[in-house]
């Protein structure tokens, strides 16, 4: 492989210990992702997907193994890999602004440019008007888009998202869906999506990666050709769409079997 | 890099707070009024009645005020003193709470974010909690001799445990999710007491706050029931010495009024400052 990939992550293991019990989460999860990339962790709940997303941002050590972004293990948290999470985790005691800002203003950077770069993602995410309000005066899908800006304007080259849009209404949900791929197409950024919908997976990603659970690991990888903008109600997307859910479900049969 | 959204503003509105019509506020204003205006009522006429001779009538209480506010009535010993006692009393309360402020919020900030401190001071004052203020009195007169001192020892003692305790509680009640973000934002360590821990912690600190200071108003009369020349506390002493029962009912009016003026303007800065959070509008 000539190209360096942005992250590698090489057999990757995590064992929780809960009341004296050890409880396999993770179990040897190999994975590349290329710069400018767009990949979908896909899987039923307990299938390790939320951990190795976990892992990859810094929040949890694994077990076993190590996540690499350029190569060097990943430490702890940083600027460099920025999580949107399902519930926003937005400060509620500042203004969508001020949220915005808090990445620039942790850094160091000065006001100038701070302000500058606020008002560039701002507009990017169109909450031009709600730029002073708290984050309790806004709809979901707004905290989303705030939560996605923050991460923007700190430079992050690396977007982890845990099923960011699992708590909005559908609409709500296409739309974003929508403005992501916009954002992410002009920004070359690269993206990890951890979704349990499979239509979400197949409409966003170049890759869909399949994990399974019980211990969770990674159970198949599939590439998504589809020409973009892709329309979710084209024969082609229902035939990749059939065939990614009968290997969802064929992983199921045979854990229940 | 310059990007431009292509995609519209989007046409979800955000919930508009509009504040409460005039009719909205004197309805409040009227509602608050008739049950003290039923008592101030029951109170002249029982005292018309004659059912007790030892309590004077709101008439000759409110005259007793006037008097112990600016004087030219009876002009006796604590003619026109109001504004002594009530110093004497405030310098005591704010003090007290001050102090009490000072220490009790970085220390359960500590306790709240650090385990070893937790392990070494939560246990020690866990067990001094229940002992309550009033308890204190013989040893701190003792400790701090007959006076000023020791009242403000007993007032910072009433207002500490409040404001510590739910210091303690706010700082652990911060979301763990904001820590992470603030982290993976790139602002780690004790960068973060200052921008997650102190304001996620705000609106517990202002509860303890709140709390902290009704109790110092409440202890203050104990704090200045002996040896203490001057203060409300003292006026009460020394009316119910001297039988004056309108003094007494003076200071506790006073004591009262001071005590919710205290109040309003710590619950004013707390709706300023935590004008982010859906459940401190008024």
């Amino acid at each position: 492989m000539a190209e360096l990939p942005i992250l590698d992550i090489r057999g990757v293991g995590k064992i929780y210990e809960l009341n004296g019990q050890k409880i396999e989460a993770l179990r040897d999860a190999n994975l590349t992702v290329r710069k400018g990339e767009f990949v979908c962790l896909i899987g039923a709940s307990g299938c390790g997907k939320s951990t190795l997303l976990r892992i990859v941002a810094g929040f949890e050590p694994p077990t076993s193994g190590q996540a690499l972004m350029w190569d060097k293990p990943v430490a702890g948290p940083a600027p460099d890999r920025g999580m949107v999470f399902q519930d926003y985790g937005l400060f509620p005691w500042l203004t969508v602004r001020q949220n915005i800002g808090f990445g620039p203003t942790s850094r160091g950077l000065p006001k100038a440019e701070v302000r500058e770069t606020v008002e560039r993602f701002v507009n990017m995410v169109g909450l031009t008007r709600f730029a002073d309000a708290f984050p309790h005066q806004l709809s979901g899908g707004m905290k989303q888009r705030v939560a996605i800006a923050r991460v923007l304007a700190n430079d992050a080259e690396m977007v982890l998202m845990d099923e960011p849009f699992g708590a909005l209404d559908a609409m709500t949900r296409e739309r974003l869906q929508d403005e992501l791929l916009d954002i992410w197409q002009r920004t070359k950024l690269t993206v990890l999506f951890v979704t349990h919908s499979i239509e979400e997976a197949i409409f966003l990603a170049d890759r869909v990666v399949v994990m399974e659970p019980g211990p969770g690991r990674i159970a198949s990888e599939h590439m998504i050709d589809l020409p973009r903008p892709r329309d979710v109600a084209s024969p082609e997307f229902n035939v990749v769409r059939r065939d990614l859910s009968a290997r969802l479900h064929s992983h199921h049969a045979r854990k229940a079997a | 890099m310059s990007v431009t959204t292509s995609v519209a503003a989007a046409p979800e509105t955000a919930p508009v707070r509009a504040g409460p019509g005039l009719w909205q506020r004197v309805r409040g204003l009227l509602l608050a009024l008739i049950v003290p205006l039923l008592l101030l009522a029951f109170w002249h006429y029982a005292v018309k009645a004659g059912m007790t001779r030892l309590i004077p009538s709101p008439a000759e209480v409110a005259e007793y005020m006037v008097d112990f506010a600016v004087g030219g009535i009876w002009d006796d010993a604590f003619s026109a003193t109001l504004h002594i006692h009530l110093l004497a009393s405030m310098s005591r309360v704010y003090g007290g709470f001050a102090l009490a402020a000072l220490v009790a919020v970085p220390l359960g900030i500590l306790i709240g974010r650090n385990e070893t401190v937790r392990a070494l001071l939560d246990p020690f004052l866990q067990l001094m909690r229940p002992i309550p203020v009033t308890a204190w009195l013989p040893l701190s007169m003792i400790l701090f001799g007959l006076g000023p001192k020791s009242a403000f020892f007993l007032v910072f003692l009433g207002a500490f445990y409040p404001i510590l305790l739910n210091t303690v509680f706010g700082v652990r009640s911060v979301e763990k999710r904001l820590f992470e973000a603030a982290s993976m934002l790139g602002c780690t360590g004790s960068a973060q007491f200052a921008r997650v821990v102190l304001p996620g912690a705000l609106p517990s600190i202002f509860t303890g706050l709140r709390l902290g200071l009704g109790l110092a108003w409440f202890v203050i009369v104990v704090g200045e029931m002996t040896g203490v020349p001057q203060g409300l506390g003292a006026v009460i002493m020394d009316g119910r010495t001297l039988s004056r029962t309108e003094l007494v009912i003076c200071g506790m009016i006073v004591i009262g009024i001071a005590g919710f003026v205290s109040d309003r303007i710590v619950v004013m800065l707390m709706n300023r400052l935590l004008r982010w959070s859906p459940s401190h509008h008024g």
